[in-house]
């Protein structure tokens, strides 16, 4: 619970501060980098435990997770590529992969049930701080009508996998 | 010798009205953009659904009460038939706040 509740808190006050710094609010080739990158960190963490996870329903999830962001990001760089828009790396964007990679390290030290849990942990925790970052930020920052509908889908991808995440973590216990 | 053919047509023609009451009919759910729409469908036992899914991402309709387990692979349509009445939820597996309801008469 401790874990859990402290990367929610760390992953939106990166999402929140790093915004804030800048200012002003994220023009959309940074909003659109900041999606994709969101979506290349949860696969490179489902990665991981599709390696490294011991029950079946958790490797499962990871492999919905790959499965799902992957087509997530397909659509991200249709769009981009259709709308001529380079996605630009930002603060926003630096800080979740940087926080990211400690979290990788963080998991890749545990094993079985123990990494199963902190896996799931983490996963709600992220997901609910990128759905919070979507709605209060993302969304409403976005200025292309078909950049905030896929947002949108986006958002409505994430909270399934929170709740995805959130059941398979209770079977666990 | 006409009209004993005329009555074994007719008999014909009934029976075959008989064999077949009521027609199943065939019902269309999609999901686009993680909703099931329409949200809430009646049917009756016997009916077939199209499951067509619009989304670039796979899906399920999963009955709560165990009674289908639909598997909708993404940009494709895949068809169930209805054997059991009642009022089922059903949800996907994968993202569980796409929800609707499917209400099957006899």
């Amino acid at each position: 619970m401790f874990v859990r509740l402290s990367a929610a808190i760390a992953a939106l006050s990166i999402l929140g501060s790093a915004a804030l710094a800048q200012g002003a609010k994220p023009t959309d080739p940074q909003i659109a980098h900041i999606a994709y990158t969101a979506g290349v960190i949860d696969i490179a963490a489902a990665k991981q435990a599709i390696e490294k996870a011991g029950n079946k329903d958790v490797k499962a999830f990871a492999q919905d997770m790959v499965r799902d962001h992957e087509a997530v990001n397909k659509q991200a760089l249709d769009l981009v590529k259709k709308l001529n828009v380079t996605p630009e790396d930002n603060d926003t964007s630096k800080a979740l992969s940087k926080q990211a990679t400690e979290k990788l390290a963080e998991l890749a030290k545990l094993k079985g049930a123990e990494y199963d849990k902190a896996y799931l942990a983490n996963e709600v925790a992220y997901h609910k701080a990128v759905n919070g970052a979507l709605e209060t930020q993302l969304i409403p920052s976005a200025s292309n009508a078909e950049l905030k509908s896929l947002l949108q889908t986006g958002l409505k991808i994430f909270q399934g996998h929170q709740q995805h995440a959130e059941q398979v973590a209770a079977k666990l216990k | 010798m006409r009209p004993g053919r005329y009555r074994l047509a007719m008999a014909a023609l009934l029976f075959s009205m008989m064999a077949v009451p009521a027609q199943a009919a065939t019902i269309q759910i999609a999901t686009t953009d993680l909703v099931f729409a329409p949200a809430e469908v009646s049917a009756k036992v016997g009916d077939t659904i199209e499951w067509i899914n619009t989304d670039v991402f796979v899906h399920t309709a999963t009955a709560r009460n165990g009674d289908f387990d639909v598997n909708m692979p993404p940009k494709k349509t895949v068809t169930s038939v209805l054997t059991k009445a009642g009022t089922v939820e059903y949800y996907c597996r994968y993202h569980p706040n796409m929800k609707a309801v499917l209400t099957i008469t006899p």
